[in-house]
C-alpha cells in the first residue's frame, strides 16, 4: 500500500467523512436512480429520512425527510425523490422546492409492500446529490379483510 | 354451590374480567399519533363531510352543537328495535346505503360530538342475550368464537399482530387496510370471514345484535370515532 | 367528492418558514386490488400535486400509488404577503381537485 492509498483509508475511517461516500445508498446504472441524476455521484449525507423502525401496517406509514439547507436562491433544495426497493412501482415520489419553501423538510405518509429499504435523494441547486436510506419492518396482518 | 354457579356463570358470561382496553391501547405510538390529530386523522374527512351534509340537511331542525353526547348514548332499543347510530340516520335518511359515503359522513359527525366522553348506551344486561350468545357462538370453518380470540387471547400475538379486546368503542374508524372509513358491521363481517363464516348483511338482525352486545362490553370506554386502527 | 383539510397557523411573521398540512380525500388506488366480486379496482391515484402562494408555486410533487389512501402532505412555505395558498392535483383518471386557504402575515 503506498502512502496516497494509506491516507485515503485513514480519511474514510474517520467520523464525519465517512458520511459523505459516493453512492453508498443507490447504483447509479439504477435506471431509476439515472433518470433524476443522469449518471452523478449520489453521495451519503445531508438528507435525513425518518420513518418508524417497525410499521404495523402497510397500508400507511409515516415518512418524513429534510435536509440541511438555508433554502436561499443561491443554495437550495431543488428536489427530494423517494425511492422504495421492494414496492411494485420504485419510485413513490419526487417532492420539488425552491427559495419560496423557506424549509426543506416534507412529511407524507407511504404504501410499502412489506419490509424493506426505503432511499431518500435530495438535489442540490449547486447540482449535486445527496441519499439517506433505512431499513424499515412491515407487520403484515394475520387476518385479512377480504374486501368485505 | 352457590360459588360453583357463579363462576361458571363468569365463565359462560363471555365478557372479560380484566380492565376494558380500547384498541387504541394494542396499537403502536405512530397509529395514536395519526388518531390524535385532526388535520393527519383521515377518518376527519368524513366527519368534515358529515360537518357540511348537516348544515345542509339536518341543522334547520338540528343544531350541530345539540348532537354533543347523543352518540354515547348509542346504541339502544326502542319499541323492541335494536338502534344503532346508522339506525337511527337511515330513519331520517331512509335513502342512503350501507357504507356509502355520506352515511359514514354523517355517522362519522355525530360520533366526533361525543368524542371522548364515556360510552353509556342506553341498554341493559337483557336487551344483549341474544348478541352474547353470538359473541360465544363458535363459527365458520374455523370454529372459532369471538371470545377465543378478543377475551382469552387478547394482548396475545397472532402472527405479527397484538390481538386486541375487540372493543368497538372507536366507529366508525378509520382501517389503514381498508384506506377509508366503516362501519363497525363493516369490521365485524371482516372478522367473520377471517374465521371462514357466512357474512351476515348488513343492518342484519344478527350483526344489530352483535353490536348492541358489544357496546354494553365497552361501557365506560372512552369513545374516539373517528377513530384509527390498523 | 374529494374532500381536503387545509392546515395552516393562524398568522405568521413575514420571512418565517410556515407548516402547511393537507390532506386529500382521495384512494390512490393501486390497481392491485380486488373488490368484493373479485375484480381488479383500476388505478387511480393522484400523479401531480401543486401549491401556490399568491401566485407563485412554492411547492410540487409527482407523486404513485406508493403514497397512503388519502393523502397527507406536510411541507412548509417561507411567508411573504398575507393571501391565498392554492393546492391543486390531478389523478390518473384526468379529474382535478383544488382548495385554497388565507395566510396572514404579520
Amino acid at each position: 500500500m503506498n502512502r496516497r492509498h494509506f491516507l485515503a483509508l485513514a480519511l474514510l475511517a474517520a467520523p464525519g467523512r465517512a458520511s459523505a461516500q459516493p453512492n453508498a445508498h443507490v447504483s447509479t446504472t439504477d435506471p431509476l436512480v439515472y433518470s433524476f441524476t443522469q449518471g452523478r455521484t449520489v453521495r451519503a449525507g445531508r438528507v435525513k429520512l425518518e420513518m418508524p423502525r417497525i410499521a404495523e401496517s402497510g397500508h400507511s406509514v409515516a415518512m418524513t425527510v429534510r435536509v440541511d439547507s438555508p433554502m436561499t436562491a443561491a443554495e437550495h433544495v431543488r428536489a427530494v425523490h423517494l425511492l422504495a426497493e421492494k414496492n411494485p412501482v420504485r419510485d413513490m415520489a419526487s417532492f420539488y422546492l425552491g427559495p419560496h419553501s423557506g424549509r426543506a423538510e416534507i412529511s407524507s405518509r407511504v404504501r410499502l409492500n412489506g419490509s424493506q429499504r426505503v432511499v431518500a435523494i435530495a438535489e442540490l441547486s449547486d447540482g449535486t446529490f445527496w441519499s439517506d436510506a433505512l431499513n424499515i419492518e412491515v407487520r403484515e396482518a394475520a387476518c385479512t379483510d377480504g374486501g368485505g | 354451590m352457590k360459588v360453583v354457579l357463579l363462576c361458571l356463570g363468569i365463565v359462560l358470561s363471555g365478557v372479560s374480567f380484566a380492565e376494558s382496553r380500547s384498541g387504541l391501547e394494542f396499537s403502536t405510538e405512530e397509529t395514536r399519533a395519526l388518531q390524535a390529530n385532526d388535520h393527519e386523522n383521515p377518518g376527519m374527512l368524513w366527519a368534515d363531510r358529515g360537518a357540511a351534509l348537516w348544515a345542509e340537511q339536518c341543522s334547520s331542525c338540528h343544531a350541530a352543537g345539540s348532537m354533543r353526547g347523543v352518540a354515547a348514548r348509542y346504541p339502544t332499543v326502542a319499541e323492541g328495535q335494536i338502534v344503532t347510530l346508522e339506525q337511527r340516520i337511515l330513519r331520517k335518511r331512509p335513502g342512503l346505503a350501507y357504507e356509502s359515503d355520506d352515511l359514514l359522513a354523517l355517522t362519522a359527525f355525530v360520533a366526533r360530538q361525543s368524542r371522548g366522553l364515556p360510552w353509556q348506551p342506553r341498554i341493559d344486561d337483557r336487551d344483549v342475550e341474544r348478541g352474547r350468545k353470538a359473541y360465544l357462538l363458535r363459527r365458520g370453518q374455523m370454529n372459532l368464537a369471538c371470545t377465543h380470540c378478543h377475551d382469552s387471547n387478547a394482548g396475545k400475538r397472532l402472527g405479527s399482530e397484538t390481538i386486541s379486546q375487540g372493543q368497538a368503542n372507536g366507529y366508525p374508524a378509520y382501517r389503514l387496510e381498508w384506506g377509508r372509513l366503516g362501519s363497525l358491521q363493516r369490521r365485524l363481517r371482516a372478522c367473520l370471514f377471517g374465521v371462514r363464516a357466512e357474512l351476515p348483511p348488513f343492518g342484519s338482525r344478527e350483526l344489530l345484535e352483535l353490536e348492541l352486545f358489544l357496546a354494553q362490553r365497552g361501557r365506560g370506554l372512552a369513545m374516539e370515532s373517528p377513530a384509527v386502527r390498523r | 367528492m374529494g374532500l381536503v383539510r387545509i392546515h395552516l397557523p393562524e398568522q405568521a411573521r413575514r420571512g418565517a418558514s410556515v407548516e402547511a398540512r393537507v390532506l386529500i380525500q382521495h384512494p390512490m388506488e393501486t390497481g392491485f386490488r380486488r373488490d368484493a366480486a373479485g375484480a381488479r379496482v383500476p388505478r387511480n391515484a393522484i400523479h401531480s400535486f401543486l401549491c401556490r402562494y399568491n401566485g407563485v408555486e412554492v411547492f410540487r410533487a409527482t407523486l404513485s400509488t406508493g403514497i397512503a389512501a388519502n393523502p397527507l402532505l406536510r411541507f412548509y412555505l417561507r411567508a411573504a404577503e398575507s393571501g391565498k395558498v392554492e393546492v391543486w392535483w390531478l389523478d390518473d383518471d384526468d379529474i382535478e381537485g383544488s382548495a385554497s386557504a388565507h395566510l396572514v402575515v404579520v
